[in-house]
C-alpha cells in the first residue's frame, strides 16, 4: 500500500534535521495560520497562486528563491562548522548526515536558488523592458513555477521523511547506483530535479518565444536592453541543455529502477558517458546562470552611471559568443581522467577562449563608468563589488582551465573557492543588484538603502574571509567534502572560513531586516513616477507596480534606451505624451493549471520515491487531467475596456509629469 | 601536503606553470582592478571635476583594446596549455635513477591497495617508494569512483571500475607525504589518506624481501575481505599471491565491491548505516 514508506523513514534518532524541519513546518503553518485568520487566502488564491500575470510569477520565483536561499544557507552554516570542528574528530555530523548536507546545499543553491532567482528577475523585466503586455505562453509559465516549486518542495520534504542523497550535487555513478545508494536518497534527487527540470525547460522556450517574437514596435533585435539580450542567450541554452540533464538523469533512474545497465559497473555500463552528459548540460548551465547576471549588470552600471552602455554591439557579440562556446568546454570538468593530452589541451584552450568575451564585457562595464556621473545606490555598490570580485574569479577559473594546473587543483578547496567567487560573486550579487533595483518597480517603493548597504558590505567582506581560506586550503592539498580530517595545518583556515560564514549571517539579517523595515516604511519609501532610478529602459516608463497591461499603450521605440530617449524628448518639447487613443485590452485569464499541475506531479514524484505505484497512477492521471481541462477552455481571455484603461494610464501620467518636465 | 613545495620533478613542472599562469593573469586583472576602483571613485557625482560625457558610448579604438588584451591574454596562455598537457601528460614516461617501478593501484571502499607485481607483495594505504626511481602507475577501481593524489608529487588522476588509468611520478626526496582521495566516494572517504614512504632504493629493497616474507597472503579470500566496506589503518603488508589480480579487478573478472547491500536489509531500504 505504502511501498517502501513506513515510519521507520522518519530519523527520529537524528535531532538536528528533525528539530530543523519542526521550526519550518512551525513557521509555515503560523503564516498559514495568520494568512487564513486574517481572510487573505482567497485574496492569494485569485491574485497570486493562479496568476498568470508574468510580474507576479516573476515576485514569486524571487520568494521562492529567497527561501530556498535560507536553507541552502543553513546548510553551508552546518557544514562551515563541522569542518572547523572536525580536526582529529568527528565533529558533530556524523558521515552519513554531512554527506546530506554538502549534497543538498548544492543542489539547493543551484536548482532552487539561482535558477529561480534569475528566471524571476527575467521572467518580471524582460516583458516590460520589450514593451509588451505578457509573455508568450502566460499559463505555461505558471505551470513552469509550479513544477520548480515542487522540486523544491520535494528536496525538503527528504529532511523529514527518509533522506537526501549523498553523492554530492551531481550524483556520478557508480556511487548513485542502487549497490552503492540504496536508500532514497538519490531518488529524492532525481525526482525533484526531473519535475523541476521540466518546469525550467518551459520557462526558457517561454521566454526564448517572448524575446523572439513579442517585442512592441520599432524594438529591433539590436535595440533591446541588454538584458533582454542575456535573457535569450541564457534561455536558449537553458532548451538546448536541459533535455540533455533529463535525459541523463532518466537514465540513472532507468538503471535505479528497472535494472538497466546505462551507467553501472557491470554489463557494460559506462560511468564516462554520465560523466560526459552531466557536463555537457552542466557547463551551459553555469552560463545559464551568469548571463542574466551580466545583464543585470549592465542594465544597473549605466542607469547609475547616466550614461549608455560602452560598446554596445560588442556586448552582444561577446553574450552570443559566450552563448555559443560554454557547449564547447564540459571536458574541463574532468582533465583529470586520463583523457589524452590532445584532448585535454583542446578543451582547455576552448575554455580559455570564454574569457575573452567575458573580459570584454568587463571593460565595457568600466568605459560606462569612465566619463559617467556615477551614483553609489544599493544596486551599484553590487555591481562594483562583483566587478572586482568576479575578475578574481574569471582569474582562478582560467588557472584551473589550464589542464597541468588543474591535475594539482581539481576537485580542491581551491576549485571549491573558485566556483563559490563566480556564483556568488557574479550570479547572487547579480541577483541582489537586480532584486533591490527592481524592486521599487514590483511594489512601488524603494528597500531601504542603509540597510542595503550594511548588507551588501556583510555579504562582500564576508565573502572574502569565508573563501579566500579556502583558495589556500586548495593549495595545501584539502579536496572537498571531507567530514573530518587529520592535518593541523588547515585547520586555522577552515576556522577563518567558518568566521567569514558568519558575517554573511549577518549580511542576510541585514537583508531580511531590509524587506521588513522597508514594508513597514513603505509611505516615506514610495516612489510614484514609476522611475526612481533615472532609468534607461521601458520598464520604467510605466507606473510601479505596473498595470497587469503593463502599457497602456504599446510604445513606440526608435533607439537604444527606448525611455531615456522618451524623457529627452519630452525636455525639449516640453510636453508629456501627445493624445493617445485608447483601446480595449484583452489580457488572458488567471488559471489554476499550474497549481493544481505540481500538485499532482509532487504525488506522483514522493510516490515514484517510495515506490507507491497506484499513487504514481493517480498522480500522473490527474496532471494529464488537468492539462486536458486547460486545453478544452472556451475563454482563456478577458477584456480591460478603454475607458478603463484611459483612466488608469491618465493617474499615471499625471505622476509621471515631473520626470518628464524637467531634468531629473 | 603544500603544493607549491613539491617533491618531485612533475609536482615542480605543474607548480611553475600555476605560478606562471598566475603572474601572466595578474598583470592584466590588477591594473584592471585598480582602473574599476579609480573610475568608480573619480566619475562619481559629487565630483565635479571629472568631465561627464552623457552620450559618449562608443570608441573604436577603445573596442579594438578591450578585445585585444584578454585574447592576447589567452593566447599567451593557450600555448602555455598546450605545451603543458603535452609535456605533463600523466601517462608519459618519465625518467629517472633506474628503471621504471611498477606500481598497480586499487582503489577499494574506503582504502588504497598497492600492489607491487614485481615484488610480488602489496599493501594498504601505505605506499612506499624508493627516491628517484620513475613510478609506474596503473590504476582502477574497485567499486565507486576515487582519485589517487598525492599532492607534493603532483597531477592526481581517477581510477575507475572497469578502466585503468596510468599514471607516471618521481619522488626526488625522502620523506613521508600524504596521499587522499580527491574524489567522493562515500561514507568512508575522508578516511582515504594514505602515507608515502619515499625511502633509498636499498630501504626500498629491503623493505620488498621483507614484505615477501610476511605471513599474511593477498589471495582471492584476503581481497574479498578488503571489498568490503570498511576503513583501514596504513601499514598492513601483503605476500602477493596471484600477481594478475589488479588484471582481474581492472577487467572485472573479480566482480565490482558489494557496497552496502549486504547489511541487514530492512535498514538499509531507507538509510543505509555503512558503519
Amino acid at each position: 500500500m505504502l511501498g517502501k514508506l513506513s515510519l521507520a523513514a522518519i530519523p527520529i534518532d537524528q535531532p538536528i534535521p528533525l528539530i530543523a524541519s519542526g521550526l519550518v513546518g512551525v513557521v509555515i503553518l503560523g503564516v498559514l495560520a495568520r494568512l487564513i485568520i486574517a481572510g487573505h487566502l482567497p485574496y492569494l488564491w485569485r491574485e497570486w497562486i493562479t496568476s498568470v500575470d508574468h510580474k507576479r510569477i516573476g515576485v514569486m520565483y524571487v520568494l521562492l528563491a529567497a527561501v530556498m536561499l535560507l536553507r541552502g544557507f543553513v546548510d553551508a552554516l552546518m557544514m562551515r562548522a563541522q569542518q572547523a570542528m572536525a580536526l582529529h574528530s568527528q565533529g558533530y555530523l556524523p558521515p552519513e548526515h554531512f554527506n546530506q548536507i554538502f549534497s543538498a546545499h548544492g543542489t539547493i543553491m543551484i536548482f532552487f536558488v539561482a535558477m529561480p532567482f534569475m528566471i524571476g528577475l527575467m521572467n518580471f523585466v524582460v516583458p516590460l523592458q520589450l514593451g509588451v503586455r505578457d509573455v508568450a505562453f502566460p499559463t505555461l509559465n505558471s505551470v513552469g513555477f509550479w513544477l520548480t516549486a515542487t522540486g523544491a518542495l520535494l528536496v525538503n520534504i527528504s529532511l523529514v521523511i527518509g533522506e537526501f542523497a549523498r553523492t554530492g550535487w551531481l550524483p556520478f555513478p557508480p556511487l548513485s547506483e542502487m549497490t552503492y545508494s540504496p536508500g532514497v536518497g538519490v531518488d529524492y534527487y532525481l525526482w525533484s530535479l526531473e519535475i523541476s527540470g521540466v518546469g525550467t525547460l518551459v520557462a526558457g522556450i517561454n521566454l526564448v518565444t517572448t524575446v523572439l517574437k513579442l517585442r512592441t514596435k520599432g524594438m529591433t533585435y539590436l535595440r533591446m536592453p541588454m538584458f533582454c539580450w542575456t535573457t535569450l542567450a541564457s534561455n536558449l541554452l537553458i532548451v538546448a541543455a536541459f533535455p540533455i540533464l533529463t535525459a541523463t538523469l532518466t537514465m540513472l533512474i532507468l538503471d535505479r529502477y528497472l535494472g538497466f545497465h546505462f551507467f553501472t559497473n557491470e554489463a557494460g555500463g559506462n560511468v564516462m558517458m554520465f560523466m560526459n552528459l552531466i557536463w555537457a548540460w552542466g557547463h551551459p548551465e553555469v552560463y545559464i546562470l551568469i548571463l542574466p547576471a551580466f545583464g543585470v549588470f549592465s542594465e544597473v552600471v549605466s542607469t547609475f552611471s547616466g550614461k549608455p552602455l560602452f560598446g554596445y554591439r560588442s556586448m552582444v557579440l561577446a553574450t552570443m559568443a559566450i552563448c555559443l562556446i560554454s557547449f564547447m568546454v564540459w571536458l574541463h570538468h574532468f582533465f583529470t581522467m586520463g583523457a589524452g593530452p590532445d584532448v585535454n589541451a583542446i578543451f582547455g584552450i576552448a575554455s580559455m577562449v570564454i574569457a575573452v568575451p567575458t573580459g570584454v564585457k568587463v571593460y565595457n562595464w568600466l568605459f560606462t563608468m569612465y566619463r559617467g556621473r556615477i551614483r553609489f545606490s544599493t544596486p551599484m555598490l553590487w555591481a562594483i563589488g562583483f566587478m572586482v570580485t568576479f575578475l578574481i574569479g574569471g582569474l582562478t577559473g582560467v588557472l584551473v582551465a589550464v589542464p597541468p594546473a588543474d591535475f594539482l587543483l581539481h576537485n580542491s578547496l581551491f576549485l571549491v573557492a573558485h566556483f563559490h567567487n563566480v556564483i556568488i560573486g557574479g550570479v547572487l550579487f547579480g541577483a541582489f543588484a537586480g532584486y533591490t533595483y527592481w524592486f521599487p518597480k514590483a511594489f512601488g517603493f524603494r528597500l531601504h538603502e542603509g540597510l542595503g548597504k550594511a548588507a551588501f558590505w556583510c555579504w562582500l567582506i564576508g565573502f572574502y574571509v569565508a573563501f579566500m581560506p579556502l583558495y589556500v586550503l586548495g593549495l595545501l592539498g584539502m579536496t572537498r567534502r571531507m567530514q573530518h580530517y587529520d592535518v593541523p595545518e588547515w585547520h586555522p583556515w577552515l576556522v577563518t572560513a567558518a568566521v567569514g560564514a558568519l558575517i554573511i549571517l549577518a549580511g542576510i539579517i541585514f537583508q531580511v531586516l531590509q524587506l521588513f523595515v522597508s514594508i513597514r516604511a513603505r509611505a516615506s519609501l514610495r516612489d510614484v513616477t514609476g522611475d526612481p532610478w533615472d532609468g534607461r529602459s521601458l520598464e520604467w516608463a510605466t507606473s510601479s507596480p505596473p498595470p497587469v497591461f503593463n502599457f497602456a499603450v504599446p510604445p513606440d521605440v526608435n533607439g537604444e534606451d527606448a525611455y531615456w530617449a522618451i524623457k529627452q524628448q519630452a525636455r525639449e518639447q516640453e510636453t508629456a505624451k501627445g493624445e493617445w487613443r485608447y483601446e480595449d485590452v484583452e489580457m488572458p485569464r488567471n488559471s489554476p493549471t499550474g497549481f493544481i499541475c505540481a500538485f499532482f506531479a509532487t504525488l506522483m514524484g514522493f510516490a515514484l520515491i517510495w515506490h507507491i505505484w497506484w499513487m504514481v497512477g493517480a498522480g500522473a492521471l490527474g496532471a494529464f487531467a488537468t492539462f486536458v481541462v486547460f486545453a478544452w477552455r472556451d475563454h482563456d481571455e478577458y477584456v480591460i475596456p478603454a475607458t478603463e484603461v484611459e483612466r488608469i494610464d491618465r493617474a499615471h501620467l499625471e505622476q509621471q509629469r515631473p520626470v518628464l518636465s524637467e531634468g531629473g | 601536503m603544500n603544493i607549491l613545495h613539491p617533491q618531485g620533478p612533475i609536482g615542480a613542472a605543474e607548480r611553475t606553470i600555476l605560478i606562471d599562469s598566475v603572474a601572466i593573469m595578474l598583470a592584466i586583472v590588477v591594473p584592471t582592478i585598480l582602473a574599476i576602483l579609480w573610475f568608480a571613485f573619480w566619475y562619481r557625482s559629487s565630483n565635479r571635476r571629472a568631465r561627464y560625457a552623457p552620450e559618449w558610448a562608443y570608441s573604436g579604438r577603445v573596442e579594438l583594446v578591450v578585445w585585444a588584451i584578454p585574447a592576447l591574454t589567452i593566447i599567451l596562455l593557450g600555448g602555455v596549455a598546450w605545451i603543458g598537457s603535452h609535456q605533463l601528460d600523466p601517462a608519459r614516461p618519465i625518467d629517472g635513477t633506474g628503471p621504471p617501478l611498477k606500481i598497480q593501484v586499487i582503489s577499494l571502499d574506503w582504502k588504497w591497495l598497492f600492489i607491487y607485481p614485481d615484488q610480488r607483495v602489496a599493501s594498504v594505504n601505505t605506499l612506499t617508494v624508493p627516491v628517484g626511481r620513475p613510478l609506474q602507475f596503473e590504476l582502477t577501481s574497485a567499486s565507486v569512483m576515487n582519485a589517487f593524489f598525492i599532492p607534493q608529487l603532483g597531477s592526481m588522476i581517477y581510477t575507475m571500475n572497469g578502466m585503468v588509468t596510468r599514471l607516471q611520478l618521481r619522488a626526488d626526496n625522502e620523506g613521508r607525504y600524504q596521499g587522499l582521495s580527491a574524489h567522493f566516494s562515500g561514507d568512508g572517504f575522508p578516511d582515504m589518506m594514505f602515507d608515502v614512504r619515499s625511502v633509498s632504493g636499498t630501504a626500498f629493497q629491503d623493505w620488498a624481501v621483507a614484505a615477501g616474507r610476511t605471513n599474511d597472503v593477498l589471495d582471492a579470500e584476503t581481497y574479498a575481505d578488503l571489498a568490503r566496506q570498511s576503513t583501514a589503518r596504513p601499514g598492513k603488508i601483503y605476500r602477493l599471491d596471484d600477481p594478475g589480480l589488479f588484471e582481474a579487478v581492472a577487467t572485472q573478472r573479480i566482480p565490482p565491491g558489494p557496497g552496502p547491500s549486504l547489511l541487514a536489509k530492512g535498514d538499509a531500504e531507507v538509510s543505509p548505516r555503512s558503519r
